[in-house]
Order: structure tokens, then C-alpha cells, then sequence
């Protein structure tokens, strides 16, 4: 594998996503089928990538032959290749689950599907900002979609605000961007990391001002309070395999925070260094409050979820504010976690919502059919995203304990993480025993009927292996995520990689 | 020319951050075409506002209009066409299946969902 494959993960979607519109509506079993085999070629891919990203060197994959900076390019580092193996792994599971009979519930699922995974891959891999921009856009067009599908008014509603308010991060990135093109004249980000610390002292503040914007968007996407209001609405009214998908999406919103305020606005940044880290901290507090608050308040399964979702990212951004290699691999280890946690959860609750006979409020409801087996996969995955041990949770929140001791706001860290968790944990324990042990008795004909699909069971279990392996493998994850964080933190290597010369030999021209 | 294009972005912007902020969901659309258009221009500034200068590379010409700005500004208009045609429809549609356009919920009910999911299944 050499690195002309860096482009295949974006390429391959590309490809799958119209055939899937040209075959006819009627072939599911086709649909299905062309549709599963290019998200295993995406693993296959994606792992490829991993490995070639593992010898530590980053590589950059020039679109057209152009040069950098005046091209396009495409960069695989350690932290872009986790990132898109992680895509891939959550893409073929919900693939897999959403074939069990939610993608005949409206038009054209798969092709949405393959469309966002093109946008996801593309925003972690592209190496310029204004691509990233256009990345962005391709996922979310395709999350709308997926937001969608199913139909009903509560969903189109609840899509309407959801477009909304992306369209208006649209509207703040084209903002943020071209002043930063005004400032610097590029948009390559190792070109912009090699040029932001030179700027000149009269330009600073316009510098300032776009890359606080960014952060406005990277922000709403990654729901950092406060601008986290449209993922409640959003995830809990989309269908479950589209919420667990969109696991992922807060990650991106993440992963670009990472990118560009350690690579562009991070330590060699000169005037503008660590521009984001203060607003971080306390904006990562907010969220944890706000979302156990919500989780304990939640009438609905759904709500619940959601609210956990977004506690998990305030933990995750917690983490990353210090920009230091601990604090990030902490965060990416936590990414990683509770991007598999959320995507079970939200899948297990659609089980279980398909066994209460469609019964979304925490209310007593007549017991449900193989109660016992949905019981213990919904506990060993609150288990999981409540960060108790075993799984990967407790591990997760224990790195992200330890890389946040010496920080500014540390001890309020440690307070808001600690004490929401234990609010998480009552939020899912009284859930848990709502849904499973206060069942009204009624007789066994009126129970709902359920026949279960056995790949989706599979994929629900699956996804909650994933996060026990994440815990039984925790010491050599913890090794690669140090080392990506380490070449995250890395900015001459990036500019080596995309250049071919070092920012002070350039610096020196 | 930089005091009209500047206070034509800042009108653009503030009559668009106003409708946004509306309840109905038609003000909110208006408001973000708006929005759009102030980007546009907006980037298109962004290039520096210079008037008779050659667009592409020519010998013996030494002060250009920057290319590039153009195109990401053509990108742009490309992307928030098509978003402002999407929201439209979803505007429409949510009329359609809720009878008012206002933007927030209008009823938290669980079970429509699944009620509606089941209605929907593509036979």
C-alpha cells in the first residue's frame, strides 16, 4: 500500500454511493449486498491505511499532481488513519443493522449512507481548510437525508432546525475561512501553520477573530455548549441506525479542533498560540452539567441517550483543552469509546423500543419479549458509557482524570466528571429498572410480537464487544493513541510531510 | 467602493441574523439566503476589491485580480443553492404533515415516531 491509497476511502463511497441510485428501488437484496461489500472494502482499506500510517510517518497524497500549497492535498497522519478506521468499523456494524429493515423505510438509505461516509472520511483526511469546508458540506448534506429517512413530522421538524443550524455554521466557516485567506493567502493548513506566526502585528487581531470562528463551528458540530442545543432535538429524532452514525459526527467536530488548534493555532503559533484552549475548559464544564442535568431529566429512552452523548463529548473536550500529548490521547481514547457506546446505545434502544411495542417514554409497559438478553446489553452498555469498570468508559474517564490533574481548571474538572457521572449512573440505572423489572403484568397474547433479526442482534452485541476489547486491549491502545497524539503535536513533521521543507527553512526564504 | 461593499455585507448580515431569529419558519429561510449572499460578497472581498486588473496570468501584466476567491466563492453559491432549495421543501413538507410553520416541536410524542415509521415502509 503506498500513499496514492490515502485517496480510497473518499473515492470509494464516491463510486458506491450513485451505483446504489441506479440500481432499481425493488433489488433490497442487491442495494444491501453492493452496499455492505463497500463497507468491508472500507475496513479493509482503512486498516490498510492504519498500517501504513504506523511507522509514524505522515504522508501527503497531492490531488492532481498540484503541488502543496497550490493543490489540494491529502493527509494520513496516526490521528487521521484512527479516525477513519473508526468510521469504517461503525459504518460496516450499522450498515449490517440498518439492513435488518430500516433502510426499506424510506428511499435511498444506502446511498445517503455511502455519501455521508464520503464526507466523514474526506473531513478527517483532507489537508486544507477550505476542502474541509467542502467535506463538511458533503456530510452534512447527506446527514440531512439521513436525518430524514423514516419520514414523520416530529423528524422534519426537528431536520428543519438541524439544517438550520448547519447552514449557519456553513455561513461562519465561509466567514472564518476567507479572513484567513485575507490574512495569510493560503489555505493549506501546513502552509497556514507555517504562516500564522509570522503575521504581521497589524493582521493579528484579524487572524484572531477567523480562527475563534472556526472554532464557533467546530464547536457546534462537536455540541460544546452552548452551542449544543440542536443534538438533543436532532439525535433523538432521527432513526437509529442514522443516530448511530452520527456518533461519529460529533467526533469530526472534535477532530478538526484538534487538527487545526494544535497544527495551525497551537504551540508554534507565535501571537496566535493555543488560541482556543482557554474557551475549552469551561465550555467542556457547561456541557458535562448540562448534559447529566438533561439525562436525569429525560422522559423518553431516546432523551436519555442523547443527553449521554452529549455529557460523553463535554468529558472527550474536557480532556483535549490543554493541547498537551496526555490530554490528547486521553481525548482520542475517549473518542474512540464513546463513539462505539452511543452507536450501541442508540441501537439497543430501537430493540427495545420495536419490544415495547413502540412505547419511547420511560413509563411501565407490558415486559417485553427476551427481556433477559435485552436487559444485559443494555446494561453492559450504560455500564460502558456511564464510565463504570469494567469497560471502556472507567478507562476512558480515568486517562481523562489523570491528563486534566495539573490543568488550569482542574479541580473543577474533576468535580463536574465525577459528580455527573454519578448523575449518568442514576439516569441509566433508574432507566434500566423502569424498563425491565416494573413491567405491568398483563396475559401472554397481548405481549408485542417480535421477530428478531439475528444480524442485527449481532451488530448491537458487536458494538458493545467493542468496547469491552477497548478495555481488555487499553494498554496497547493507550501506546498508539500517545503516538498519535505525540504526531498530532508534531507541526514540523506535518509541514515536512506536505511541503518537503521545514517551516524554518521556510520561515528562513 | 470599500464603504459601500462593507456596509452593503453589514446590511446583508444584520437584516439576515434579525429574520433568523424568527419563529415562522419562512423569515428563518429568508434569513439565511440572506446570510448567504452577504458571505458571497463578503469573500469576494476577501481578495482585496480592485477594479481593471487582469484575471489570469498574462505576459507583461504585474497587478491581478485574485483568482481564488472566485473560486471559492463559486463553490460556496453552488453549496447554499442547493441548501436553501433543501430547507424550502423541508419548510414545505413540515407544513404540510404539522398544518403550522412555526420552528420549534409543536408536540413531544415518543410513539409517533414508530407510528409513522411503520406507515412509511417502502412495499
Amino acid at each position: 500500500m503506498n500513499a496514492s491509497w490515502i485517496i480510497a476511502p473518499i473515492l470509494l463511497p464516491a463510486v458506491a454511493a450513485p451505483l446504489l441510485i441506479l440500481l432499481r428501488l425493488k433489488d433490497h437484496a442487491v442495494r444491501r449486498g453492493v452496499s455492505v461489500a463497500a463497507s468491508v472494502a472500507l475496513l479493509a482499506i482503512a486498516a490498510g491505511l492504519y498500517g501504513l500510517a504506523s511507522d509514524g510517518q505522515p504522508r501527503a497524497y497531492l490531488l492532481g499532481a498540484w503541488e502543496a500549497p497550490f493543490g489540494i492535498v491529502l493527509v494520513l497522519d496516526r490521528l487521521s488513519a484512527t479516525m477513519v478506521l473508526l468510521t469504517a468499523i461503525l459504518a460496516l456494524l450499522v450498515n449490517v443493522y440498518a439492513c435488518a429493515g430500516w433502510d426499506r423505510r424510506g428511499k435511498h438509505f444506502h446511498s445517503l449512507f455511502q455519501f455521508q461516509l464520503m464526507g466523514i472520511n474526506g473531513a478527517f483526511l483532507t489537508g486544507d481548510v477550505f476542502n474541509l469546508f467542502v467535506f463538511f458540506e458533503v456530510m452534512l448534506i447527506a446527514s440531512y437525508g439521513l436525518m430524514l429517512h423514516g419520514g414523520g413530522a416530529r423528524r422534519i421538524t426537528a431536520g428543519f432546525q438541524y439544517v438550520a443550524i448547519n447552514l449557519l455554521g456553513s455561513v461562519l466557516f465561509l466567514i472564518a475561512v476567507s479572513l484567513m485567506y485575507n490574512v495569510t493567502g493560503t489555505l493549506n493548513m501546513a502552509d497556514l501553520a507555517v504562516r500564522a506566526p509570522l503575521t504581521s502585528e497589524g493582521n493579528v487581531a484579524l487572524l484572531k477573530v477567523s480562527a475563534l470562528l472556526l472554532f464557533l463551528v467546530f464547536a457546534i458540530k462537536a455540541a460544546l455548549a452552548p452551542m449544543h442545543w440542536w443534538l438533543p432535538t436532532a439525535y433523538s429524532a432521527a432513526s437509529a441506525p442514522a443516530a448511530a452514525l452520527f456518533a461519529i459526527m460529533t467526533k469530526v467536530g472534535a477532530y478538526c479542533i484538534i487538527r487545526v488548534y494544535s497544527l495551525i493555532f497551537g504551540a508554534d503559533a507565535g501571537p496566535v498560540t493555543h488560541l482556543a484552549a482557554p474557551w475549552i475548559m469551561p465550555a467542556a464544564i457547561a456541557t458535562l452539567v448540562l448534559g447529566a442535568i438533561g439525562a436525569l431529566a429525560s422522559r423518553s429512552l431516546a432523551g436519555l441517550i442523547v443527553f449521554a452523548v452529549l455529557w460523553s463529548m463535554g468529558t472527550l473536550l474536557a480532556a483535549l483543552a490543554g493541547f498537551d500529548q496526555a490530554g490528547l490521547s486521553a481525548a482520542l481514547y475517549y473518542a474512540i469509546h464513546s463513539t462505539f457506546a452511543a452507536a450501541a446505545l442508540f441501537l439497543i434502544a430501537d430493540l427495545i423500543l420495536e419490544r415495547r411495542g413502540g412505547v419511547g417514554a420511560l413509563v411501565t409497559a407490558p415486559p417485553m419479549a427476551q427481556a433477559v438478553l435485552m436487559g444485559a446489553v443494555f446494561f453492559a452498555a450504560a455500564v460502558s458509557m456511564s464510565g463504570m469498570p469494567p469497560l471502556s468508559g472507567f478507562i476512558g474517564k480515568l486517562l481523562v482524570l489523570d491528563a486534566t490533574r495539573g490543568a488550569a481548571l482542574g479541580a473543577w474538572v474533576w468535580t463536574a466528571v465525577l459528580a455527573t457521572s454519578l448523575a449518568i449512573i442514576i439516569a441509566f440505572a433508574r432507566a434500566g429498572s423502569l424498563l425491565f423489572w416494573k413491567a405491568e403484568t398483563v396475559a401472554a397474547d397481548a405481549r408485542p410480537a417480535v421477530v428478531t433479526s439475528l444480524p442485527a442482534l449481532a451488530c448491537v452485541l458487536a458494538l458493545v464487544t467493542m468496547t469491552g476489547l477497548l478495555s481488555v486491549f487499553a494498554g496497547p491502545v493507550t501506546r498508539h493513541m500517545d503516538a498519535a497524539a505525540a504526531q498530532a503535536l508534531d507541526r514540523d513533521a506535518y509541514v515536512r510531510a506536505v511541503l518537503g521543507r521545514s517551516p524554518t527553512q521556510i520561515a528562513e526564504r | 467602493m470599500e464603504y459601500l461593499v462593507s456596509t452593503g455585507i453589514g446590511a446583508l448580515t444584520a437584516s439576515g441574523v434579525y429574520l433568523l431569529l424568527r419563529r415562522q419558519m419562512f423569515p428563518v429561510i429568508i434569513g439565511l439566503a440572506l446570510l448567504s449572499y452577504a458571505v458571497n460578497v463578503f469573500i469576494f472581498s476577501m481578495g482585496r476589491l480592485a477594479i481593471n486588473q487582469a484575471p489570469i496570468f498574462e505576459k507583461g501584466v504585474s497587478a491581478y485580480a485574485d483568482p481564488l476567491p472566485q473560486a471559492l466563492v463559486l463553490t460556496a453559491i453552488v453549496i447554499s443553492f442547493g441548501m436553501t432549495a433543501l430547507i424550502v421543501v423541508l419548510a414545505l413538507r413540515s407544513f404540510l404533515e404539522t398544518g403550522s410553520d412555526a420552528v420549534e416541536e409543536a408536540v413531544q410524542d415518543p410513539q409517533a415516531t414508530i407510528k409513522d415509521d411503520k406507515e412509511s415502509v417502502v412495499r
